[in-house]
């Protein structure tokens, strides 16, 4: 009895050997490869937490760190607000039906419209001659001598609520859909107005998956690179472009701060996506 | 819902429209601008005559063929593995394939030079590590999609079926899974599609020929053409999307990873 289910085991894990072959040769050691460069000390090869302390201290990096969070704050809240809005006015503000499909594949175009081409669409609306920037001159505002420059923290902000907004309208649109009219037919037969609907109704069941969504939008504009590569030239100190330019040549001087830096990066990820499943779960019992 | 409300949602739509067609437009405007004074198609001329636009490009769509088909090689076999004979084994599965959520192109991509740059490990300059990587960027998608369509059928009585009628394992996985996930793997190809073809930073660092880069150096060179280029990204993910939604109504976002 013993023996068939023994090797009906070993075969059965055999069927799954080439995928974590995959995983471990071009995720888990590349990964580990970045662990392990965190808490060596790069000269010596000695186990050290020199590294992490450098990072704690290095104004640099703690700089580009914070210009990321904070970049990625700003585009989580104004593309989620934004998007939230643009999602409830297509499914719910009595719109024609079509609305509600063509901002769909809109947002799934729009989200997926990144990189490069991003980039160098908004320098064509918003640099010193891009179409808008004249058209406003013409007009008579200059957002230019206003202080206004596409290539700073505003800029750029603007330029990623481009795949912002629309990836929340994406996530947020099946929490829409799970807002029964029942709930707002017994608010209002009950007396409440709309505030009182929103206050003590709708938004209650609302707020895990505005915020998980946001918390995703977040991820989502932390761990961007290519666009304000293109759009800076690598001029604005985002933590990507820090690694991106640490890997081009060791700007940092030490290869282990560089390592240090790449890794925390993974940690706050992680942070940011496990709060985004455990909001998600609690979002999911009001979408049964 | 309420009367006033509908004000509103014109509203929000509206700049919603204004904030997706505008930067369209002037990239298109400016695209038509390659000759003084008047309006002409010469920047995509140009874009076409330039023959660093075709190798880039065409290397971008061989990556993007080459990834899909390792996609599928590995994570059919391996989602139908788990629903059959290791189910025990789905969460581990399930968080590698989500894994590289977490960590952002560029720190990926440090790992792979920084792993991969030195003996014995020297395969960096290998084009096959950029397929890799970006087999590993499409995962999260690619192994959902192919799960997805697995969990629409019926993988054991389908198995059995098949065996009962003699059929070894390549012919039940290649003759009886595969037409019936097609259009999940339909879906997360061309969602795989859409996400390398435009890819900067794996290419990038990893020193390959491929759209996203060539964009990038047009930039910096030249004037017209980057728009003409742009239009054609944007023409290229809408026509991946849109065979998307037209195939099957997958997930169709691009989390972190691309931008």
């Amino acid at each position: 009895m013993a023996r068939p289910a023994l090797s009906k085991i070993s075969w059965a894990w055999l069927g799954i050997m080439p995928f974590f072959l995959f995983a471990f040769l071009f995720l888990l050691y590349p990964s580990s490869t970045l662990i392990i460069g965190t808490f060596k000390d790069s000269k010596t090869g000695a186990f050290t937490i020199q590294n992490v302390l450098n990072l704690l201290k290095d104004p640099y990096i703690l700089g580009a760190y914070w210009l990321s969070i904070k970049i990625s704050l700003t585009t989580a809240l104004g593309g989620g607000i934004f998007g939230f809005l643009l999602a409830y006015s297509a499914i719910r503000g009595g719109l024609p039906r079509f609305m509600r499909s063509s901002l769909m594949t809109f947002s799934g175009v729009a989200s997926n419209f990144a990189g490069v081409p991003l980039a160098f669409a908004f320098m064509a609306l918003l640099s010193p001659t891009g179409m808008l920037t004249v058209w406003l001159k013409a007009a008579g505002i200059n957002i230019y001598t206003q202080g206004f420059t596409l290539y700073k923290f505003l800029g750029l902000s603007i330029v990623y609520m481009y795949f912002q907004f629309p990836l929340m309208t994406l996530i947020i649109a099946p929490a829409i859909d799970g807002l029964r009219r029942e709930w707002l037919e017994a608010s209002e037969n009950l007396g409440a107005t709309t505030f009182q609907y929103w206050r003590y109704v709708a938004f209650p069941i609302l707020l895990p998956s505005i915020l998980g969504s946001m918390i995703l939008l977040f991820g989502n504009a932390f761990g961007a690179f290519a666009t304000a590569q293109a759009l800076t030239g690598g001029q604005i100190s985002l933590a990507t472009i820090v690694i991106g330019a640490q890997l081009r040549g060791d700007v940092l001087n030490d290869p282990g701060l560089g390592y240090a830096m790449a890794f925390g990066m993974v940690i706050i990820m992680t942070v940011v996506m496990t709060i985004y499943s455990i909001l998600q779960q609690r979002a999911e019992r009001w979408l049964k | 819902m309420k009367r006033g409300g509908i004000v509103w949602s014109w509203l929000w739509m509206i700049v919603g429209i204004l904030y997706f067609f505008l930067p369209l437009l002037a990239t298109f405007m400016f695209s038509l601008k390659a000759i003084k004074g008047i309006y002409s198609f010469k920047s995509y001329e140009n874009l076409f005559a330039d023959p660093k636009f075709l190798t880039s490009f065409s290397s971008s769509v061989i990556w993007a063929i080459l990834t899909i088909l390792l996609g599928i090689i590995i994570f059919v076999p391996t989602a139908y593995w788990v629903r059959l004979k290791v189910p025990q084994l789905r969460p581990i599965v399930e968080l590698l394939s989500l894994i590289p959520f977490v960590v952002p192109a560029i720190v990926y991509v440090f790992g792979l030079v920084r792993t991969y740059s030195h003996p014995p490990l020297l395969i960096v300059n290998s084009p096959g590590l950029l397929v890799a990587g970006y087999t590993v960027l499409s995962m999260p998608y690619m192994y959902r999609a192919i799960d997805t369509g697995l969990r629409a059928i019926d993988v054991q009585t389908l198995t059995e079926a098949a065996q009962s009628l003699g059929a070894g394992w390549g012919t039940i996985l290649f003759k009886v899974i595969f037409p019936n996930i097609r259009v999940a793997i339909l879906s997360g190809a061309f969602l795989s599609f859409a996400i390398v073809l435009g890819e900067y930073t794996l290419a990038q660092y990893l020193a390959k020929p491929a759209f996203g880069p060539y964009i990038g150096l047009l930039i910096q060179n030249k004037a017209y053409e980057p728009a003409a280029a742009t239009i054609i990204s944007f023409a290229l993910t809408w026509a991946a999307m849109g065979i998307l939604e037209l195939v099957g109504r997958g997930k169709q976002v691009q989390l972190v990873g691309g931008h």
